[in-house]
């Protein structure tokens, strides 16, 4: 479980099927139908046609890290330093998040590092898709 | 589409103080700023038919507080270059007849916070489901997300971010009325304290309090005001993302890309005619993006531009000659005081005077990356 403090989500109707992924271990995205391209954050259809002609699938998890920043001030829920990082997912989508099981230093954090998605409980309800340093690269 | 130098700045004015002034809430300062730029203008609240400012309910709040009966508002909130699209959309409307004479107000508790909006986590809106969770804090964490991205695929060092907040400083010591006026040097910046890396403290924008506002008529009735009119030639405007995580390229804004040529066209001039240039400067890394998004650079080239010192004092291309929001002052919504210095350079009563300008860019952005507008102004008109 997360450090208590952290800005919860709240799920709508359009997202809801991603936060119950997370719940259950599964990075959800979802493919427009007329291109076969990759989109988030979650939407009832396509950001690159307009069609609703959307399906939900699941992610390999596998990212890089694309880009960010190293926070020094006390915020709820963090311990200082902490990297707030944006990665590029292997389907393209980006997304923001954290990243765990590494050094929070420029050091550490190599821009396109390989990523793997970490689930981490915010609480009973809600699960964060966070990223640790991938296995091959270690 | 409007004509080159249809509409005219009339009125200019910014509030009495900025800075540090607990004494004025937010729609004070508003107020005071707009009554400022109706001296500056000869006129009265009952001349004014025309109302924009940022929303929402902002119009209400300051026309009844001014005693001003709008035939026509805008309360376009899109962050802090709110006030370029309040121009080229006042200057639409009173083209279209809707109006006459247009006040765009401005007013910031920033550092006070005396009366100011609250700006309430929104847990069910994207950027409180997917990037609120993650921890950040307020624009330094937000606005230089994309900058690592930025300076490996462009090469640009730590150094050449530093250099931008080295020469605003260098035209802020011409500044009286600037917050910070003590020259700096790159090994200051780099020292100073690290607030979300790679960005120091000297690189994060300032956070006071003011206002201000600019009054807008048409062409044909602006020689009759006591001002040197400054038209405006062209403007544009874009939005992006709200959420900085998921702007299409993390080295280039879309919304700028759509402004800023949009204006330059609009107005019917080239790069090399601009003699002043005002790129909205939260952070360090802003001037850059500006300057090869609007084309005044190429793609990678606009930290050698700064570092080559074109725009510094005395250099060819004068930006942010007012200090910026890095050293000048920073409310929280500081587009409506990079317009204030563009008209000021216009009429010639800068502080750092741009000698034999005729015509000046103004560029800002809104949010974090999310937004853009833009304006050519010139004293001549075309």
């Amino acid at each position: 479980m997360l450090a208590p403090g952290r800005a919860k989500p709240k799920p709508t109707p359009e997202t809801r099927h991603f936060w119950d992924g997370t719940k259950g271990g599964k990075l959800l995205l979802q493919r427009c139908g007329d291109t076969g391209r990759a989109f988030f954050p979650p939407r009832p259809f396509s950001p690159y046609t307009g069609s609703r002609n959307v399906s939900v699938f699941e992610a390999s998890g596998r990212a890089k890290l694309y880009s960010y920043v190293i926070h020094n001030r006390p915020v709820p829920g963090f311990t200082p330093p902490y990297a707030i990082a944006v990665v590029e997912l292997e389907e393209g989508p980006r997304m923001m998040t954290n990243i765990v099981g590494c050094e929070q230093t420029p050091e550490a954090l190599v821009l396109d590092m390989p990523l793997q998605v970490a689930f981490e409980p915010l609480d009973e309800e809600i699960t964060l898709p966070l990223f640790r340093p991938a296995k091959e690269s270690a | 589409m409007l004509k080159p130098g249809q509409i005219a700045v009339v009125g200019a004015a910014e509030s009495t103080k900025i800075g540090v002034v607990p004494e004025l809430s937010q729609i004070g300062l508003h107020a005071d700023a707009a009554l400022n730029a109706m001296a500056d203008a000869k006129l009265k609240p009952t001349d004014i038919d025309g109302l924009a400012c940022v929303g929402p309910m902002m119009p209400q709040q300051v026309a009844h507080y001014l005693g001003i009966i709008p035939k026509w508002v805008d309360g376009t909130g899109v962050g802090g270059c709110s006030f370029m699209l309040h121009v080229r959309h006042a200057a639409a409307a009173i083209a279209a007849g809707y109006c006459t004479t247009v006040l765009i107000t401005h007013g910031e508790s920033g550092k006070s916070r005396v009366g100011a909006t609250p700006r309430p986590p929104e847990p069910e809106s994207l950027a409180g489901q997917f990037e609120m969770p993650y921890g950040p804090f307020g624009p330094p964490t937000l606005f230089p997300i994309p900058v690592l991205r930025y300076m490996k695929e462009r090469g640009v060092t730590d150094e050449d971010l530093a250099t931008v907040a080295v020469v605003q400083r260098e035209w802020a010591g011409k500044n009286p009325r600037a917050m910070y006026r003590d020259p700096i040097t790159v090994a200051d910046v780099l020292n100073s304290r690290m607030i979300a890396y790679p960005m120091r403290i000297l690189e994060c924008c300032l956070v006071t309090d003011g206002g201000g506002a600019l009054i807008l008529t048409s062409a044909d009735r602006a020689k009759d005001f006591p001002q040197k009119p400054v038209y405006i030639l062209g403007t544009g405007e874009s939005v992006e993302s709200t959420m900085v995580s998921q702007m299409e390229d993390f080295t280039s804004s879309r919304a700028f890309r759509v402004a800023g040529p949009t204006a330059i066209q609009a107005a019917g001039i080239s790069h090399a005619d601009v003699d002043h240039l005002m790129i909205y400067d939260a952070f360090a890394h802003l001037p850059l993006y500006g300057l090869e998004d609007l084309g005044f650079c190429e793609r990678g080239e606009a930290a050698g531009f700064i570092r080559e010192r074109n725009t510094a004092p005395g250099g060819k291309l004068p930006l942010n000659t007012n200090g910026g929001g890095l050293s000048y002052t920073h409310t929280g919504m500081y587009g409506m005081f990079a317009l204030q210095e563009s008209v000021r350079q216009m009429r010639g009563t800068a502080p750092a005077q741009v000698e034999g300008a005729e015509i000046g860019v103004c560029h800002g952005v809104g949010g974090m990356f999310s937004a853009s507008g833009t304006v050519v102004f010139s004293n001549q008109r075309p």
